[in-house]
């Protein structure tokens, strides 16, 4: 909390004795409006997966119908596994493939350099995604760009599409980005004089990384990790248009349940089970950052 | 320390890479969108405006551009109004239950938008208010309301905590102040934040898509295209959308860093 509330004593007893108009009236609206169009929608749609569907409509009831049938199919928890393995592989490169540039940034580049590379790489989040999806879909074709370019040296064509390379290569059009600032603003933050101190003391380049940039930035790194884990997680235009779908990831199943037949009951059974695995994805990470003995 | 010059060298050139990854799928995107070729590659074809010819001439096109204007104006100023409530009270306010009010408009970017679409779909259809423009618009005001709120608490922060009380001790009402100083002060923060919310709304496609039934809008209109077939007009419809993300999103940076003092006219 960088700045304490104003809060006079004039208001303490207002609010006390009636109820405070001008303060309700900047309070309220939000409260009302995501209780109507936030709260109502999730709480309904965990609801929802206990209702039936009857000749393609939806009665409210309250079975466990929906549960048994999805936990009982095999293509649910291979789904399931599928997605939680692609989404930490997407995690894990991603991580990896920021930090040297990260590292870079902050702390080889000047206080303006790093500023501008961080407005360069908030630019895409504005961008259409689909678009930034469709454009790889072209380079990485049979005889796309990349291909073309690989025959010039003698190599290829590669089938890059309709792969796992194909579906990371899209994840990390969504999630680098985040990562790298994510990354970058936890390493700036260091004391530099800790890293100077490191190496006056003869700790090698890497082994300074490793025992002495990496801890003090642990909690930054780890919310990039979740970050990045949530929004693989939750994709389904890169597993869909560059992986091919043929192993359905949770976010096309619920897709698919929805719009072919009105199984949305089922769909809402995946959506929960999702939003619980990523709660606990978030909770674990939470726990790694502020763990006992952690940096600050 | 020998071997830094060459790490540093090494480290440049692996960050422009990076750089290089992230930007290559825009920068190809536009320049396939003046390509002949219908499935592009190296050697490129000839210079062509053909694909913005076909959508400057799709009636679809045109209606879907016009549902995207009318969506993302009407987000943007709901989606403000109520950024703007709720740092204000979260500024001024010490209450009960402030943990859970700021969770309210904080968590919906935490959510997965396919979860968020459907969750919007199945209660939009439940209270009679699915398929329609308002569902996008107030789909997306839920969805962007935390990045104006972000915002302009950010701007609220910079605010001297006396001004407030020293316009009520010149004899100002409450509401009086709101006008004439906190209003004022905030409008930077106030056309950034309609600008940021306008663009997110302007390229958000899952939950325009389950939610808007007949009535589509640009990103859905380019995933149905991209359903269907390899066809350039994305490319063409692609860059008209970031062209308008991109000075939207310029205006706001200039009005967010542009002018950090100057507060009231």
């Amino acid at each position: 909390m960088p700045v304490a509330p104003l809060v006079s004593g004039d208001d303490m007893s207002k609010t006390k004795r009636r109820i405070d108009v001008y303060a309700m009236t900047w309070r309220l609206p939000i409260i009302l409006w995501q209780a109507l169009f936030f709260v109502g929608p999730i709480a309904f749609m965990i609801a929802m997966s206990f209702f039936l569907v009857k000749n393609y409509r939806m009665t409210e009831a309250f079975e466990f119908v929906n549960w048994q049938r999805m936990f009982s199919r095999g293509f649910f928890w291979d789904s399931y596994w599928h997605t939680l393995f692609i989404a930490s592989l997407s995690t894990v490169c991603a991580m990896c493939l920021a930090f040297p540039a990260a590292y870079m940034l902050a702390f080889r580049a000047s206080e303006n350099t790093r500023r501008m590379a961080i407005f360069l790489l908030i630019l895409p989040f504005f961008s259409s995604y689909l678009v930034r999806t469709f454009s790889w879909f072209v380079i990485l074709a049979e005889s796309g760009v990349v291909n073309a370019m690989l025959g010039w040296i003698g190599l290829g064509p590669y089938t890059m599409l309709n792969t796992t390379f194909g579906t990371l290569v899209g994840y990390m059009t969504l999630t680098l980005p985040l990562v790298v600032i994510l990354q970058t603003l936890s390493m700036a933050n260091i004391d530099k004089t800790l890293v100077e101190a490191a190496h006056n003391l003869g700790c090698k380049p890497f082994e300074t990384i490793w025992r002495v940039v990496i801890p003090l930035a642990k909690t930054g790194l780890i919310i990039a990790a979740v970050f990045c884990f949530i929004l693989s997680f939750g994709d389904f235009v890169a597993p869909f248009y560059l992986g091919g779908s043929q192993d359905p990831t949770l976010p096309i199943l619920i897709i698919d349940t929805t719009k072919s037949g009105q199984q949305w009951p089922r769909a809402a059974v995946v959506a929960i089970v999702m939003m619980l695995t990523l709660f606990a994805v978030a909770a674990a990470g939470i726990g790694l950052a502020y763990r006992k003995g952690s940096s600050r | 320390m020998k071997g830094s010059r060459y790490l540093d060298g090494g480290l440049r050139v692996y960050t422009a890479l990076i750089f290089a990854f992230i930007f290559a799928p825009i920068l190809f995107s536009v320049v396939f969108s003046f390509n002949s070729q219908r499935f592009p590659t190296i050697p490129l074809g000839e210079f062509s405006t053909e694909w913005y010819a076909k959508i400057l001439n799709d009636p679809d096109i045109w209606e879907a551009a016009l549902n995207s204007l009318i969506v993302s104006t009407c987000t943007a100023l709901i989606a403000t109004f109520l950024g703007f409530c709720t740092a204000y009270s979260d500024y001024r306010y010490r209450f009960r239950f402030k943990g859970p009010y700021l969770a309210l408009i904080l968590l919906p970017p935490t959510i997965p938008l396919i979860i968020m679409a459907l969750a919007m779909l199945a209660w939009l259809s439940k209270i009679g208010m699915s398929g329609q423009l308002y569902s996008i618009i107030i789909a997306h005001s839920v969805l962007t309301a935390p990045f104006a709120m972000a915002v302009i608490r950010l701007r609220l922060n910079q605010m001297d905590e006396n001004l407030e009380a020293a316009a009520w001790n010149l004899g100002g009402s409450e509401w009086a102040t709101m006008r004439h100083v906190i209003v004022p002060f905030c409008k930077p923060a106030i056309i950034s934040a309609l600008c940021l919310t306008a663009a997110v709304s302007f390229d958000e496609f899952a939950v325009s898509w389950f939610v808007s039934g007949l009535n589509k809008t640009l990103p859905v209109a380019i995933l149905e295209i991209v359903q269907g077939n390899i066809d350039p007009q994305v490319n063409a419809i692609g860059t008209f959308v970031f062209l308008i993300s991109m000075s939207l999103i310029i205006v706001a940076q200039v009005f967010l860093v542009g002018r950090k003092i100057k507060s009231s006219d």
